[in-house]
C-alpha cells in the first residue's frame, strides 16, 4: 500500500512493506519523551478543556451574542475594548464568535473523527484478522479515499453536496478512515499471531468472538492514542475549508470564516484575523502536543 | 516482479474506476439536479430539459458512466456548459502554474531539508537538534492559510518586499515571474521542510549506527564528508518516497495558496468552479489528478528496486 495522501505525516509511507509499518508504530522515538516537558503538555491539556468547556457552556457565559454588533466597528483587542479580543468589521464581539466557533469546529471534529475510529478501525480489523480478499477490498476502498488529495476531495464532497454539518462532518470523517486502517490493521496483524488469539481458538471461540471479545480491546487502546493527532488534522481541514468559503453558512461563526471575512482589513486591522487565526493555531499545537504525549504513553506502557 | 507489476495496476485501475464512480454518484446527489444547479433558480423547465439532454442526465446510470469513461479514455473529459470550453483545454491552461510551484517547493524542501536533517543527525539530542525539533513540530501545527496570511502581512503588506494578487508568467521576465510566486512557494515549503528534515534525521541516525560508518568515522574523516559523501545516499529512501508521494499532498495545498495569492493555478480553478458550481470541471480535475497521483505511484513501485538494491531482493 504505497498511496499515502494520510492525515498523519510523521511516519514516512513505505511501498508494500508491512513489517516497517508495523516496527514504525511499535518502535517509540526515545528522545520524543524530553522533547515535550510535562509542563508544556499540562499547558497544552489546559487550553484544550479550557476551550471545550467554552465550547459547551458558552449560552451560560456572560458574552455578547456572536450574530448582531456588540460594540464600534474593528475595535483594537485590549481591556477597554467591549469583549476583551475587540469587534469584527461589522462590530460583533470577537471572543463570542470564538467560543461559537470553536463549539462548531469542536462538534464537527468530534464527530468525524468518532465516525473515522469506528469505521476505520472496524475495517482494519477485519482486513488484518482475514487477511487475503477481504484485505485486498479493503486496501482498494482505503487507495481510492488515499487517490484524491485530501483537501481536494473535502472540497470536491462540498461542492456537489449541500452544506449541512452532517456532510461537511462526513467528508472530514472520510478523509480520518484510511489513518485508522492502517493502525487497526497492522496492531492486528501481530495481535492475531499472539498466543492468546491461538488459545482462544483451540478452546473452539467463534471468529466474531475472537475479534470483537478477543482483538477489538487490544487493538482499541492504539486507536485511541491517535484521537487527538487526528483531531488536530481534522480541524486543519474544517478550517480550511471554511476560509475557501464552502464550510458552513452564515451567520454561525467558524474560525475559518473570521478568517475569510477579515482578510479585507488585513492591512488596517490584522487583530480581526489574528485572533481566530491564534485560536486555531494554538488548538492545533495543543492537539499535536498532547498527542504526541498519549502516543508515547500508549507505547511505554505496552513496551514495560 | 512482472507479476507483482501487473497486479499493482490492476489494482490502480480499479482505484481510478472507483474514484470516477464515487464523483459520478457525487453528481447525482446535487441538490435540486445539476442542471438546475448550474442555470439557476430562474430557469424554465425547458431549459434544464435541454441541458440535461446535453449533458446526458437523461440517460441511465450506468449508460452515462460508460459512455463518460469512452470519452476519458479518447482524451475527452467533457465540455463545461458554463464556459462552453473543453474541460482538458482549461486544466491545460492553467496546469503550468501548479507544475511551477509544486516544482520549486520541492526544490526548496530539499535544499532546505538535506542540510537541516543531516545536522541534526549528527547533534543527535544536542541543543539544536531538541530546538529544531520543537520548531518543527510547531511549523507543522500551523494551517497552511494562516501562515500564508501572516507573511503576506509582514513582506507584502508591512515591508513591501513582495506583492500580492499579481501574478507575473515567465513570458514577462524570469525575476518577476519568481517574485510573484516567492511567496505562495515560501508557504507550501516549509511544512515540508519540516517533515522531510525529520524523516531524513530519523534514517541518518539508524545508518550512523552502521558499522560502516564507524570505520569511516575511524579513518578520521570530516563530519561534513562523513554525512554526506558516505550517510546521505543510504539514509534517503524514505526522504525520496515522501517527496514523490507529497505531490499529492502539495496539489491539494494549491488549492489554498493560489486562492490566497490569486495565482491561475489548477488549484484556484477547483475553487473557481466549485464556487460557481462548474461541476464537470471539478469532476475533471479530481480525475486528473487522482490519475497523476496513480500514476506516480506506480512509478516509484517500479523504480523502488533501482533506488535501493535492499529492497529488490526483499521483495522479490
Amino acid at each position: 500500500m504505497a498511496l499515502s495522501n494520510d492525515l498523519l505525516l510523521d511516519e514516512p509511507p513505505r511501498a508494500n512493506d508491512i513489517g516497517t509499518a508495523v516496527s514504525n508504530l511499535a518502535a517509540p522515538d526515545r528522545r520524543r519523551v524530553k522533547r515535550h516537558a510535562p509542563v508544556l503538555v499540562w499547558v497544552a491539556a489546559a487550553w484544550l478543556v479550557l476551550l471545550v468547556l467554552c465550547a459547551i457552556f458558552a449560552d451560560f457565559l456572560p458574552i455578547k451574542g456572536y450574530a448582531r454588533p456588540a460594540g464600534p466597528l474593528r475595535q483594537a483587542p485590549g481591556w477597554h475594548s467591549v469583549s476583551l479580543l475587540g469587534t469584527d468589521a461589522i462590530g460583533r464581539s470577537q471572543l463570542s464568535r470564538v467560543i461559537y466557533g470553536a463549539r462548531q469546529s469542536l462538534t464537527i471534529a468530534v464527530g468525524a473523527v468518532s465516525i473515522g475510529l469506528a469505521l476505520g478501525g472496524l475495517l482494519g480489523l477485519l482486513g488484518g484478522y482475514f487477511r487475503g480478499r477481504v484485505d485486498a477490498l479493503i486496501a482498494l476502498f482505503t487507495d481510492s479515499v488515499l487517490a484524491v488529495p485530501p483537501l481536494l476531495m473535502i472540497v470536491a464532497v462540498t461542492a456537489f453536496l449541500e452544506r449541512t454539518m452532517l456532510t461537511i462532518t462526513m467528508a472530514l470523517a472520510l478523509l480520518a478512515v484510511p489513518t485508522y486502517v492502517r493502525v487497526a490493521r497492522a496492531h492486528t496483524l501481530t495481535l492475531a499471531r499472539r498466543e492468546f488469539v491461538e488459545a482462544a481458538r483451540a478452546l473452539g471461540a467463534s471468529r466474531r468472538r475472537i475479534i470483537f471479545k478477543e482483538l477489538l480491546p487490544n487493538v482499541a487502546l492504539p486507536l485511541i492514542s491517535y484521537v487527538f493527532l487526528i483531531t488536530a488534522s481534522v480541524i486543519v481541514a474544517e478550517g480550511t475549508l471554511s476560509f475557501l468559503g464552502l464550510g458552513l453558512p452564515p451567520p454561525r461563526p467558524t474560525w475559518g470564516a473570521m478568517i475569510k471575512d477579515g482578510r479585507n482589513y488585513l492591512s488596517k486591522s490584522p487583530a480581526i484575523i489574528a485572533v481566530p487565526a491564534a485560536a486555531l493555531t494554538v488548538t492545533v499545537m495543543a492537539l499535536n502536543i498532547v498527542g504526541d504525549h498519549a502516543r508515547l504513553r500508549y507505547e511505554f506502557g505496552r513496551a514495560r | 516482479m512482472a507479476w507483482s507489476i501487473g497486479r499493482r495496476v490492476i489494482h490502480l485501475v480499479l482505484v481510478i474506476l472507483i474514484v470516477t464512480f464515487a464523483t459520478m454518484m457525487l453528481v447525482d446527489r446535487v441538490p435540486g439536479g445539476l442542471a438546475h444547479a448550474i442555470l439557476g433558480d430562474t430557469a424554465t423547465q425547458e431549459q434544464i430539459d435541454t441541458l440535461n439532454h446535453k449533458l446526458k442526465l437523461d440517460k441511465s446510470y450506468a449508460a452515462r458512466y460508460t459512455g463518460w469513461l469512452g470519452d476519458v479514455a479518447t482524451g475527452d473529459f467533457g465540455t463545461s456548459p458554463r464556459t462552453n470550453r473543453p474541460v482538458l483545454d482549461t486544466i491545460r491552461a492553467r496546469l503550468p502554474v501548479t507544475i511551477e510551484l509544486v516544482v520549486l517547493t520541492e526544490l526548496l524542501a530539499f535544499m532546505l531539508a538535506i542540510p537541516i536533517g543531516m545536522y541534526t543527525a549528527h547533534r543527535e539530542g544536542k541543543r539544536l537538534d531538541r530546538l529544531w525539533s520543537l520548531i518543527s513540530s510547531a511549523l507543522i501545527a500551523v494551517p497552511s492559510f494562516v501562515l500564508a496570511l501572516v507573511l503576506v502581512y509582514f513582506f507584502a503588506v508591512r515591508w513591501h518586499v513582495f506583492p500580492v494578487n499579481r501574478f507575473r508568467p515567465i513570458s514577462k521576465g524570469l525575476f518577476d515571474n519568481l517574485r510573484s510566486v516567492a511567496l505562495p512557494v515560501v508557504t507550501l515549503a516549509v511544512a515540508e521542510v519540516a517533515v522531510y528534515s525529520r524523516v531524513l534525521r530519523a534514517d541518518a541516525v539508524t545508518t550512523m549506527r552502521q558499522d560502516y560508518m564507524l570505520a569511516a568515522r575511524s579513518r578520521g574523516l570530516s563530519p561534513a564528508r562523513l554525512m554526506f559523501r558516505h550517510a546521505l545516499r543510504p539514509s534517503s529512501l524514505s526522504l525520496v518516497t515522501l517527496g514523490a508521494l507529497s505531490v499529492g499532498r502539495l496539489i491539494g495545498g494549491t488549492v489554498v495558496v493560489e486562492t490566497i495569492f490569486g495565482l491561475p493555478g489548477l488549484g484556484s480553478l477547483m475553487i473557481d468552479s466549485v464556487l460557481n458550481s462548474d461541476l464537470v470541471v471539478v469532476q475533471g480535475i479530481v480525475l486528473f489528478v487522482a490519475l497523476v497521483y496513480v500514476g506516480l505511484n506506480l512509478i516509484l513501485d517500479v523504480t523502488y528496486g533501482s533506488l535501493d538494491p535492499r529492497v529488490r531482493s526483499a521483495t522479490a
